[in-house]
């Protein structure tokens, strides 16, 4: 037996024993507290989290330097926005913003845009104030405890530094391409999203 | 461990966590899970819908890159087009008529081989994604999330492609490239199927 099936079998068997089943409740109710809320409310907000993986896309294809002035303008950005909306009290973002930000970031991915990395940069403090607002606001109107908002940020960190990283990693053309593709699906995405928001309203 | 190595065992895995999800059914946005899978489906529960999808593949892998890319990225987004319109109340005319002439013309396009200019065949694709997204991007149903149903009407398609391209890859053999041209015929009799029936 070698070394590596050593290694992945029982990270294999792990894994299917620790398979999701259906969850009965909310975080909120599990006693686990308001950060651990805040992570799992960013991988279960697809609002929050399909803008943001468009980002860390366009991010990893423009680069190394894009990708680390991204991680930390969106991180920052969150976290500024998160406590502005907390403070304020008022949403001065359109609800629509998810649906723009998925279509802007998606398209400029779709297209591998060349951009500088303070472009990159401000595009992503913009997604950051946005959305964080959004959740602050949320969090302070559902009367939430506003530390949430910090695992909100910490989960925006984590997933924006491994998908720009693993973008950044793929050097065959193919693999770039698939990126694109999957930015077209993102802006398509958004763009029906808006028709939603229209509709409903 | 080579880098490559890692990277393939982490995706197996990351699949077989993927393929034995369930659904999160008590989360705060309501209509989550229900909206994706219905947007899954939506795509694979009409034939029409299917041929000019997996066509569009077909095609693609007919005319190699930069078709091959850039024809999946164009079909979503222009779909996308199309469902916006019906969303906010713009009606388009004859749209079970453009569905069904997407796959009479995408499998003839199929079946004899044909090589436009990029632009030409990005430009007909794109014009028949309009009608597939007025027809099948705004039919959700009552309670569920659009976003969601969003998501999984576009990646059910994408996938549509990616098997079309999949499938296409016999076309580096001459009797795999005639399988291709028969397949493209066959489409395209069902789109006259298809067309038939919308004016009748």
């Amino acid at each position: 037996m070698t070394r590596r099936t050593l290694i992945v079998v029982p990270f294999a068997t792990i894994a299917a024993a620790l398979l999701p089943a259906p969850a009965e409740a909310h975080l909120v109710t599990t006693g686990l507290g308001p950060i651990y809320d805040g992570v799992t409310h960013l991988v279960c907000s697809t609002d929050d989290l399909v803008p943001l993986i468009a980002l860390a896309l366009l991010a990893g294809l423009n680069g190394p330097i894009a990708g680390r002035r991204a991680l930390f303008g969106v991180t920052a950005g969150w976290l500024l926005g998160g406590a502005a909306g907390l403070a304020a009290g008022t949403s001065v973002v359109p609800s629509s913003a998810a649906a723009v930000s998925m279509m802007l970031f998606g398209a400029l991915t779709a297209a591998s845009a060349r951009l500088s990395p303070a472009i990159v940069a401000a595009g992503a403090v913009a997604l950051g104030v946005g959305h964080g607002w959004l959740n602050g606001f949320a969090i302070r109107e559902a009367a939430r405890d506003g530390l949430a908002v910090t695992g909100i940020v910490a989960a925006v960190f984590t997933l924006t530094a491994l998908v720009t990283a693993f973008v950044i990693s793929l050097k065959t053309p193919w693999t770039r391409v698939a990126i694109r593709v999957l930015g077209s699906w993102i802006a398509a995405i958004g763009l029906l999203t808006l028709g939603w928001a229209l509709h409903t309203a | 461990m080579t880098g490559t190595r890692a990277r393939r065992d982490a995706i197996a895995v990351m699949l077989l966590l993927l393929l034995s999800a369930t659904p999160l059914s008590a989360h705060v946005q309501p209509g989550q899970t229900e909206g994706f899978l219905t947007g899954m489906r939506h795509p694979v529960s009409g034939l029409d819908h299917v041929l000019a999808m997996i066509a569009v593949g077909l095609w693609g892998a007919q005319l190699g890159a930069p078709a091959i890319w850039l024809l999946p990225v164009t079909f979503p987004m222009m779909m996308a087009v199309g469902g916006f319109l019906a969303l906010i109340g713009i009606p388009v005319p004859g749209v079970e008529i453009g569905v069904g002439l997407s796959a009479l013309l995408l499998g003839a396009m199929v079946a004899l081989e044909g090589r436009p200019r990029l632009v030409a065949a990005a430009a007909l694709v794109g014009m028949f994604a309009i009608f597939h997204g007025h027809a099948h991007g705004a039919e959700l149903p009552p309670g569920q999330n659009g976003l969601a149903y969003s998501i999984g009407f576009v990646v059910a398609t994408g996938c549509l492609h990616g098997l079309g391209i999949a499938i296409g890859a016999i076309h580096r053999w001459p009797s795999g490239q005639v399988a291709l041209r028969l397949a493209g015929a066959l489409v395209a009799l069902a789109g006259a199927g298809f067309v038939w029936r919308a004016l009748a």
